[in-house]
């Protein structure tokens, strides 16, 4: 019987197509739900003093970084680019914040120190802010249009073309 | 040896302070906890994050992963539930912040059916297969084919001469 020998053939269409698709996806790739909602608000204290707080920036592009002292080398190497994109376009109204999770405060410190960062910076008591905004690990960067929702999201350490991309294409926004 | 009407040894005092200090570090560490929760709080934590993941882990649940992130993860159960928010409130709010990948079983609705029902399915599927099969054996060994023309011929043949003879 002739279907009986297509049978195999037939039958193995949909596995090839299954492992076509599969292999091309990232299994770590997980999508955040967050991403084109409203960003959740925070309210933190910062490292030397004053707050900060989403609700106070409505209506600025905000880039948010989660960072740790022990996060070694993501963190280190995209320090220095948060640092430049801050100096480079606070004058547009672009905001940087970072948020420090799970650290020992003298460690935080003494990065913070190296890196010379002069945009707010906060510590993340019981890692709430963390958690609201699903975070896995360090760093992230949450990219907050003017009107408060996340406009991107990036797992890992930035390169400096990314973030420029992103930086400008939340200030273009309206 | 020992003379028995010696007197018995005397507990040095600061030994005597730092045992019951101890104790009752320890205890009222252990009341702490217990007043300021209760086990029945405890338990409905644990049974909530047994079934959230730990994020950072491989396959661990937030109630058995040693991690910093699942104890902060296990401490906001913990205020949700004397929040008073139910097993599901807190699940959602876990799962708008990581998405359905937090959650250690899938949901059942949706795609996801076909994980829960595609096993019983091939179960199904192939115990079907095994009786089908095994009926066509059966049926061959209990009737079987038709002997070769020749043959029958030549057996009946003979079975007559014998008979005849």
């Amino acid at each position: 019987m002739n279907w009986k020998r297509l049978l195999i053939p037939l039958a193995s269409v949909p596995v090839i197509l299954l492992l076509a698709y599969g292999f091309r996806v990232d299994p770590k790739a997980i999508p955040s739900p967050l991403v084109q909602k409203a960003a959740p608000d925070f309210r933190l204290k910062a490292f030397g003093g004053g707050e900060v707080s989403l609700a106070d920036l409505t209506g600025k592009p905000v880039v948010l970084n989660f960072w740790a002292s022990w996060c070694y080398p993501a963190c280190y190497e995209e320090a220095p680019l948060l640092e430049a994109t801050w100096r480079r376009y606070k004058d547009q109204g672009l905001m940087v914040v970072g948020v420090d999770i799970q650290d020992k405060e003298a460690n935080a410190l003494e990065f913070i120190r190296r890196f010379g960062f002069t945009f707010p910076n906060a510590p993340d008591p019981g890692s709430k802010v963390s958690i609201d905004y699903g975070v896995y690990g360090v760093p992230e960067t949450f990219f907050i249009d003017r009107q408060g929702r996340i406009a991107y999201k990036h797992v890992g350490a930035l390169t400096p073309a990314l973030l420029d991309a992103q930086a400008q294409a939340l200030l273009k926004g309206t | 040896m020992p003379r028995r009407d010696a007197p018995p040894p005397r507990l040095d005092g600061s030994l005597v302070w730092l045992v019951v200090g101890l104790a009752m570090a320890i205890g009222s560490g252990v009341a702490d906890v217990r007043a300021a929760t209760g086990p029945a709080i405890e338990d409905r934590v644990r049974e909530i994050a047994s079934e959230l993941r730990c994020v950072v882990c491989q396959n661990l649940s937030v109630a058995d992963s040693p991690s910093d992130m699942a104890k902060e993860m296990r401490n906001l159960v913990r205020d949700q539930v004397q929040e008073g928010k139910s097993a599901e409130e807190i699940q959602a709010y876990f799962v708008s912040r990581y998405g359905e990948f937090v959650l250690l079983s899938p949901p059942k609705r949706g795609f996801n059916l076909l994980v829960w029902g595609l096993p019983f399915l091939a179960i199904a599927a192939g115990g079907g297969a095994v009786f089908l099969v095994a009926r066509r054996w059966t049926k061959r060994a209990s009737s079987p084919p038709p002997a070769d023309p020749t043959y029958a011929d030549r057996v009946s043949r003979e079975l007559k001469n014998r008979e005849g003879g």
